[in-house]
């Protein structure tokens, strides 16, 4: 076994208030993959900004050594001198310039301050090929996917000669195809001699790439694994994250028997939608679906199959261009043409995409779960903040979100508790339906167990709920039937006995002549 | 208070542990809303600064007088302008529109003879249609607002002259006149002092305290946390002291003046409608986050075209105020308004991103710029050295934001 390139001792982080890492002790030996776990808060991202120079040396306790030299980086390009390059969760490419342009950002082939760009073009085309992304260099950030850019990432920081690459959750945004590429990406690099700390919530791709994982709980490191090991199983790791055995990830649900009779809540008829610009794709192809009171019901499909152009085109027409079909709700016709709408009939969408479409995240948490339904504490026009307040603080010690006052701006919580945010919200609007998309992305595991019982819940009171996600546990845990899409059509509709992960992956990557 | 510094230490607390509390309660309370306590305390700092410089000729009756005459306009505008800047726009082109209006107004009265509260309507709704077809531009076609009121800037400009024929028109009717000059009228027996701004004065002081009262009671109510007693009724202490002072000032001096009046009804109105109407949620949530606000089922587009409405009706209620005070319409009427009711609202707490800042804050901040402007004047500083200053305090007040925000945050 080779010896350590990085060791971090005894590490201690504080901000005002609050002791983000007491003790952290990291060791990565070299040309490994490390994998970094542990819940939403845990202290993941803290320690990589310590060991990246975001946090500068002096701002935290302890010492790190690279390479068996203990270093004392000022700021990012410090740590990016040594080898050190991390890639952040939200990438940092400028969207409007070119591939290639966004590799050398900062460390440009330029002499007196003129850019070569045959040199730059050529640099850029040799590394996107290491990469394996098959994109002109030219072409702008902004055209490519989200799987692509995570490579142009990827490519810049080959161009600063990294040794050791830390990646914070590099597929949370991904779909599978991408995230496979990706890992895949990280297993080549290794033979290439390079090392990578990875962040992860996923523990599939975990003991795919990972050679180690070291868990970090409440800021402290609790244990380093070798995911080689046959004893190291996800129960094990996830043992370690939360700090107790967890037999239950999921709470035990009575299936619902749909009793055929009663119209569904929701029925959705040949529903059809035009991507916004190019006006001729098909994003959502002639769907129907239905789903009854009391019913959780998946839709499951990879990225780019449709499903929240599905569902947001549904709720207000929020997304692309509306080409047929027709919504029903307890058997009739509604008119769902605006957001307004839609909330009026009893239909809510909680957004996969909170930070931007879910909340606003500069206002008190009490004023972001009483926007959509005002007129419930209003009279006449005007708000009654008392009684707003009196339900904030309802849904706080409901939903335990954790913070110390409905006060307190939402931007300032973790992942998990700004979803229980949009959650309390949309509940407060009292819907009939609500169509839940990616409801636990990105957050930790004792966070999602609150958040599928608030699911079960509401699913006991009545509720129609459609669970659009992309884990497979998770919907063959929580659901009663799952829809599979498929590039824009409906792919199958498999109930929860027949459900495996293996049937619905099936589905999901039918081709569409095959389909119907 | 000297006490409240020993009960600092973990030691047994002593017979009265609020005095502790009282003062930490009241630092947490000022941490929280830092930014706002922090341009109140500045103010507050400005005007000893000035009292003491100025050997007390600040705060004289008559000038106070002067200083709510001489920057009522801009108070006025830096109310609509908050709440264009909360929603996350910007309009250039209310120094303009005021100058248009003030010059429709002259047109009306001087030259047509038209009675003055049918010239005030008239006006009103001038300002209005503008608002609106601004509005109209921004919210329902997507032009961005920067661009929309740079060329209204431009338009209102050219049409003040057009209308005006490059030259001064006045004097207005008396009854426009007193809008910008005029104070509430004299009444009752002969005491040293304005008995009606007085009588105001009291009254108003009433309405604060059933009001506070009334708030707390029903905070109780619903059970939930209220301020403790006795930071409960420092407050209210100090809320009667405020008025009470202002009042017995203006009522030493010519009374109330009525553009004080207008003013503090549209700020009690405008506060009470961006704190507790539904309509003023959703302009905070546009500002704050419009994708999510949309999502919700806020009406983005019909909320920012009523913010833009308006913001044309008050700039209408300025012009006239600032007609009236010169008592002509001029070409030149109104310049820069727009910047000085922008730099009010940023002073005052809101933030460029929009989603920020109060209506109170918009006054603050113009009553700091206000000050300055008058103590300087006081001072005989040149208008040269007073544009410097103000840019100053612009900055150091934004800069104090940022920093701030640094701190607290991650």
């Amino acid at each position: 076994m080779a010896g350590p390139v990085l060791e971090m001792r005894s590490i201690v982080k504080t901000f005002p208030g609050v002791k983000a890492l007491s003790d952290v002790t990291l060791t990565v030996r070299q040309g490994e993959v490390h994998a970094l776990c542990g819940e939403n808060g845990a202290g993941k991202s803290t320690l990589m900004k310590v060991l990246s120079g975001v946090h500068p040396h002096g701002s935290y306790e302890g010492e790190i050594l690279f390479e068996g030299e203990v270093c004392r980086f000022r700021d990012i390009r410090a740590s990016e001198q040594h080898g050190i390059v991390i890639i952040h969760q939200e990438l940092a490419l400028v969207p409007f310039l070119s591939i290639a342009e966004n590799i050398f950002l900062g460390n440009e082939h330029a002499r007196r301050g003129l850019i070569n760009w045959n040199e730059t073009l050529r640099h850029a085309t040799e590394l996107l090929r290491r990469v394996g992304l098959d994109e002109h260099p030219e072409t702008r950030v902004a055209d490519i996917g989200v799987g692509k850019q995570q490579l142009v990432e990827i490519a810049k920081a080959l161009s600063k000669q990294v040794k050791l690459l830390i990646l914070d959750e590099p597929t949370a945004a991904l779909n599978d195809e991408d995230s496979g590429k990706l890992l895949d990406l990280i297993l080549e690099l290794k033979k290439q001699g390079i090392t990578s700390i990875i962040i992860s919530h996923k523990l599939g791709e975990i003991r795919r790439v990972a050679d180690s994982v070291t868990i970090l709980r409440d800021g402290r490191s609790i244990e380093t694994l070798d995911v080689k090991a046959p004893e190291t199983t996800e129960e094990r790791i996830i043992a370690g994250m939360v700090g107790r055995d967890l037999d239950h990830r999921f709470p035990e649900r009575t299936p619902h028997e749909a009793s055929l009779d009663a119209a569904p809540a929701l029925e959705i008829r040949n529903w059809t939608v035009h991507h916004p610009i190019d006006q001729q794709r098909k994003v959502v192809d002639d769907v129907s679906l239905q789903v009854r009171r009391g019913e959780i019901v998946g839709i499951a499909g990879l990225m780019g199959a449709g499903r929240t152009e599905l569902a947001m085109s549904v709720f207000g027409r929020t997304y692309g261009r509306y080409a047929g079909g027709t919504v029903l709700k307890d058997g009739t016709e509604i008119r769902t043409k605006t957001v307004a709408e839609a909330v009026g009939h009893g239909i809510a969408y909680v957004t996969e995409d909170r930070k931007h479409y879910g909340l606003n995240l500069i206002d008190t948490i009490g004023r972001n779960i009483s926007l959509t339904a005002l007129g419930k504490v209003a009279r006449r026009g005007v708000v009654d903040e008392h009684e707003e307040r009196q339900v904030a603080e309802g849904f706080r010690t409901s939903m335990n979100i954790k913070a110390p006052t409905v006060f307190e701006p939402v931007g300032k919580l973790s992942g998990g508790n700004q979803q229980k945010v949009v959650l309390s919200k949309w509940i407060f609007a009292g819907p009939d339906v609500l169509i839940l998309d990616e409801p636990t992305r990105g957050i930790d595991v004792g966070a999602k167990y609150e958040i599928y019982t608030v699911i079960d819940q509401l699913a006991a009171q009545g509720k129609a709920v459609v669970f659009i996600s992309s884990e497979l546990p998770e919907l063959l845990g929580m659901c009663d039937r799952i829809y599979t899409m498929a590039a824009g059509r409906l792919t199958g509709e498999v109930p929860r006995a027949e459900a495996t992960q293996e049937v619905l992956m099936r589905h999901m990557t039918k081709d569409k002549e095959v389909s119907r | 208070m000297s006490t409240d510094v020993t009960a600092k230490s973990p030691a047994p607390a002593p017979p009265g542990p609020a005095g502790a509390g009282l003062l930490g309660l009241m630092l947490a309370g000022l941490r929280r809303n830092m930014r706002q306590y922090g341009m109140l305390i500045a103010l507050g700092l400005i005007v000893v600064l000035f009292a003491i410089w100025t050997d007390g000729d600040l705060l004289l009756p008559r000038n106070v007088s002067n200083l709510v005459l001489q920057n009522s306009y801009i108070l006025i505008l830096a109310i609509g302008m908050m709440l264009v800047i909360i929603a996350g726009h910007i309009d250039l082109s209310v120094g303009s529109l005021t100058a248009f209006v003030g010059s429709f107004a002259a047109v009306l009265t001087v030259q047509h003879g038209v009675a003055w509260p049918i010239a005030l309507v008239l006006c009103l709704l001038v300002g209005a249609v503008a608002g609106s077809l601004q509005g109209f531009l921004i919210a329902y076609l997507g032009i961005p607002s920067f661009i929309v009121t740079l060329a209204g800037m431009l338009l209102f400009r050219g049409l003040t002259e057009i209308l005006l024929k490059g030259q001064t028109l006045g004097p207005f009717p008396n009854g426009l006149q007193k809008m910008g000059n005029g104070f509430l009228p004299e009444v009752g027996p002969n005491t040293n002092y304005h008995n009606l701004t007085l009588l105001l004065g009291l009254v108003l002081i009433a309405a604060v305290v059933w009001q506070e009262v009334r708030d707390r009671r029903r905070q109780q109510e619903f059970a939930l946390e209220v301020l403790p007693g006795r930071l409960f009724l420092l407050k209210l202490v100090a809320l009667v002291a405020a008025i009470l002072v202002l009042t017995m000032l203006l009522a030493s001096y010519k009374g109330a003046p009525i553009v004080l009046i207008i003013l503090g009804v549209l700020v009690v109105g405008y506060g009470y409608v961006m704190r507790n109407a539904i309509f003023g949620r959703h302009i905070y949530a546009i500002g704050g986050n419009l994708p999510a606000a949309k999502l919700s089922g806020v009406k983005d587009k019909k909320v920012t075209f009523y913010v833009f409405l308006n913001m044309g009706v008050l700039a209408a209620l300025a012009g006239l105020v600032v007609a009236a005070r010169l008592n002509a319409a001029s070409p030149k009427a109104g310049v820069n308004f727009e910047l000085e009711a922008i730099a009010s609202s940023f002073i005052g707490g809101a933030s460029m991103s929009g989603g920020v800042g109060t209506v109170l804050g918009a006054i603050i901040g113009g009553l700091v710029l206000g000050v300055l402007n008058n103590g300087m004047n006081l001072l005989s500083v040149g208008t040269d050295w007073q544009q410097v200053i103000k840019g100053l305090a612009l900055l150091a007040a934004v800069g104090f934001d940022v920093w701030n925000k640094r701190k607290s945050g991650s």
